[in-house]
């Protein structure tokens, strides 16, 4: 218990002064939205988020569970995403591809549905799901690739190949993907392949698949083999290497499990949500996801709490913006004040007076800046 | 000469019909490549300027973005309280585009400090808190233009100089004075900055400091050198034209901001400087290609190349042409890391001897 109380304490420490901090700017923010200071505004604010995101103060019970659901399924690919970047943490590798996998996987999963639209759903799902979460893995295997064998970085490489992948599925949907019949363009409904709803309106089968992803991420990184060189590898190559390990296989293999986790976000969302892939798709999920795993210190149960935080945040902001007249792109700053504070966990733990007990993110991510310079693992 | 006899060679005749198409539409182009080259050039200044001290930059990205809103916003602002001047100068300078240039530098450098302070005294991982810099760029640009966007009207934008025609008309010199001269002022003086760093980087007191802190502070601080000091006064500088990058995608490439408009061109800075040895001459030649596959993009769209090599070209989507950089980034990356020694300490975290 003691334990998880350290682990835990900067990042609960900088949640809470991220929304201090975020106060503060809402505050400052009320000159510009209603003229003047307006000292209530980040209590609307808060109170219209906490009410859309778990339903506080929501005025149905119908309201309420519709709140949870929009937070479950708004959260359900930020822990995929999120596990995909802890999963490179634990490596030392830094997957800021989770975009580009998610694009990819959304795509492939959308265009195999369609093919399988009016098939048996038993068949359809499935298929579809393995399709995404395999073009994923495959998008996650070419930045691994390059690491492994010229030493490219995946930081530069990944952000690169997010642009690409953006770049490419415009270009296919626009070109051979697209579906006629539409007034704009995109790809054909997915029909049978889509993923059923199980509860409430809009719950669908997607979260409960990212559920399961989080025992068997813990199983993978510390109850298996692969698991163990992972980790290895991500504290210390020179004594993986030692070991008899390979790092060069273990950084193909983990960026394309990274991959797969982060296709399978998109897949589900896809499948479970949009049901066609629109030539126009922006997301910024894999900064999102950088800040889940970051939170969540690459741990399963810290991925899935801050997935949740930040899904319920997600589904909380439209209706801050319509009582308080707040951006939805608030998130973006609350999620760049918490960051700030992770890092600068030294602020954290002077406020806060916190023991020197490992608590900043260094100890999560000591290996990703050493291989910067270009040092191939061999 | 008839080069015909060369062009309908099958197969290979691509080759020389792409030669010779580009021959006739590089000096075309050519002012608005090193235009395009501008802000990846002058981020390259940026990385080189904390790679070579030992500070790993991936925030350049956040910190052109940041120079180019508030260099928007500023330029807005003033221009709102300014009665309009007289605009006879060359470059169209007026007084709420150069208050808008200076701010959108002090912002790079207000992130810069951030970024120095985390990576050098809290000794965090250096690529996350660079990260950690883009996000906060993103989401704080995003967010205040939500909110102000639609009350900001563009504060004016750079006008380029028109060199005389006496100069362009020359044979052979007059396309390359053609594109250093046809610029906007930030462009214009991107030449003259990437001189002025190869200089001072390879022939000054500062620049062997630099070089050495890089290469192994350890042996720096010992003969007396301030590691710390030095590392923050350069990422601050770094911070400074980084800024300025985003100033003139803002007040010179355009005249209006977009989120996220920067695309991506902070990451293919980087692979810009180590495209050019960590040099500021070949990090400019690094992001003259970069641009130049951009800008050849844009011509081969709008004035195709004549039979074969315009069908095949024809064939590909525009987005091709767009992903270009990207892709180019990563060939470069690819092909050169491994062979490339970058300074030696970069990214490690510095502390004194003693201490901690």
């Amino acid at each position: 218990m003691r334990q998880a109380w350290q682990v835990s304490a900067v990042p609960i420490a900088s949640v809470l002064l991220a929304i201090v901090v975020g106060g503060l700017v809402i505050l400052a923010s009320s000159i510009i939205i209603k003229g003047s200071l307006d000292f209530g505004l980040p209590f609307v604010a808060y109170g219209a988020l906490l009410e859309g995101g778990l339903g506080i103060g929501a005025p149905t019970l119908d309201a309420t569970i519709n709140a949870l659901t929009r937070s479950a399924v708004a959260a359900a690919p930020l822990l995929l995403a999120g596990l995909s970047v802890a999963l490179g943490f634990k490596a030392g590798l830094f997957n800021i591809g989770a975009t580009g996998q998610f694009v990819i996987g959304g795509l492939v999963a959308c265009v195999v549905g369609a093919e399988l639209a009016t098939w048996s759903p038993w068949v359809a799902m499935p298929v579809a799901l393995v399709a995404g979460a395999l073009a994923g893995a495959a998008y996650g295997f070419i930045p691994g690739l390059l690491k492994a064998t010229t030493g490219a970085h995946e930081v530069v490489t990944t952000i690169m190949l997010n642009y690409i992948a953006v770049l490419t599925a415009t270009a296919l949907v626009i070109g051979p993907l697209r579906a006629p019949g539409y007034t704009f363009d995109r790809t054909a409904d997915i029909g049978n392949a889509g993923l059923p709803v199980v509860f409430g309106r809009d719950l669908h089968l997607g979260v409960l698949i990212a559920l399961a992803f989080v025992p068997l991420y813990g199983w993978l990184v510390w109850r298996t083999t692969l698991g163990f060189e992972i980790r290895t590898v991500g504290a210390n190559p020179s004594a993986a290497r030692y070991a008899g390990m390979s790092p060069r296989r273990l950084i193909i293999v983990t960026m394309s499990l990274c991959g797969m986790l982060a296709g399978l976000a998109g897949t589900i969302v896809f499948l479970g949500q949009v049901r066609y892939y629109p030539a126009t798709f922006g997301t910024g999920i894999g900064f999102e996801a950088i800040a889940v795993a970051l939170l969540g210190r690459s741990h399963p149960i810290g991925v899935l709490l801050s997935a949740i935080l930040f899904g319920i945040m997600r589904a909380g902001a439209p209706l801050m913006q319509i009582r308080a007249d707040i951006p939805i792109q608030i998130i973006d700053v609350l999620t760049a004040i918490i960051l700030f504070f992770l890092a600068a966990d030294i602020i954290v733990r002077r406020l806060f007076r916190f023991r020197a007990a490992k608590g900043g993110v260094e100890g999560d991510v000591a290996a990703v800046s050493r291989s910067y310079g270009g040092e191939t693992a061999r | 000469m008839d080069f015909q006899v060369l062009y309908d060679i099958p197969l290979i005749g691509l080759v020389f019909q792409l030669v010779g198409y580009l021959f006739e539409v590089l000096p075309r182009i050519a002012p608005g490549i090193l235009a395009g080259a501008t802000p990846i050039a002058l981020g390259a200044m940026c990385g080189i300027l904390c790679e070579r001290s030992g500070v790993v930059n991936i925030g350049i990205e956040g910190m052109m973005l940041t120079g180019a809103f508030v260099g928007f916003a500023t330029g807005s602002i003033v221009a709102g309280m300014v009665p309009d001047g007289p605009e006879t100068n060359a470059f169209g300078i007026t007084i709420p585009l150069v208050a808008a240039v200076i701010a959108a530098i002090l912002s790079g450098m207000l992130l810069s400090v951030i970024h120095a302070w985390l990576s050098i005294s809290v000794r965090a991982d250096q690529i996350i808190s660079g990260t950690i810099i883009n996000i906060i760029a993103l989401g704080l640009t995003g967010y205040l233009w939500s909110l102000v966007g639609t009350d900001l009207d563009s504060g004016g934008r750079f006008d380029k100089l028109k060199p005389p025609e006496g100069l362009i008309d020359l044979p052979v010199v007059g396309p390359i004075l053609d594109m250093f001269l046809d610029q906007g002022p930030i462009a214009f003086s991107l030449i003259f900055i990437v001189i002025l760093l190869q200089v001072l980087l390879f022939r000054s007191r500062w620049g062997l400091r630099t070089r050495a802190v890089g290469e192994h502070p350890r042996a720096a601080d010992t003969v007396g050198i301030d590691v710390i000091l030095l590392r923050y006064r350069n990422v601050i500088v770094g911070g400074a034209l980084a800024g300025l990058a985003g100033a003139y995608l803002t007040l010179e490439a355009t005249g209006s901001f977009q989120t996220g408009m920067t695309a991506g061109r902070g990451f293919i800075a980087l692979a810009a400087v180590i495209f050019g040895r960590w040099t500021p001459i070949g990090a400019l030649l690094a992001a003259l290609l970069f641009a130049g596959s951009e800008r050849l993009g844009i011509a081969i769209a709008l004035s195709p190349p004549q039979g074969q090599l315009g069908d095949v070209l024809g064939q590909l989507p525009n987005q091709f042409w767009a992903a270009l950089p990207y892709i180019l980034t990563i060939v470069v990356l690819a092909g050169v890391v491994g062979r490339s020694i970058p300074p030696a300490a970069v990214g490690r975290p510095y502390a004194k001897e003693g201490h901690d």
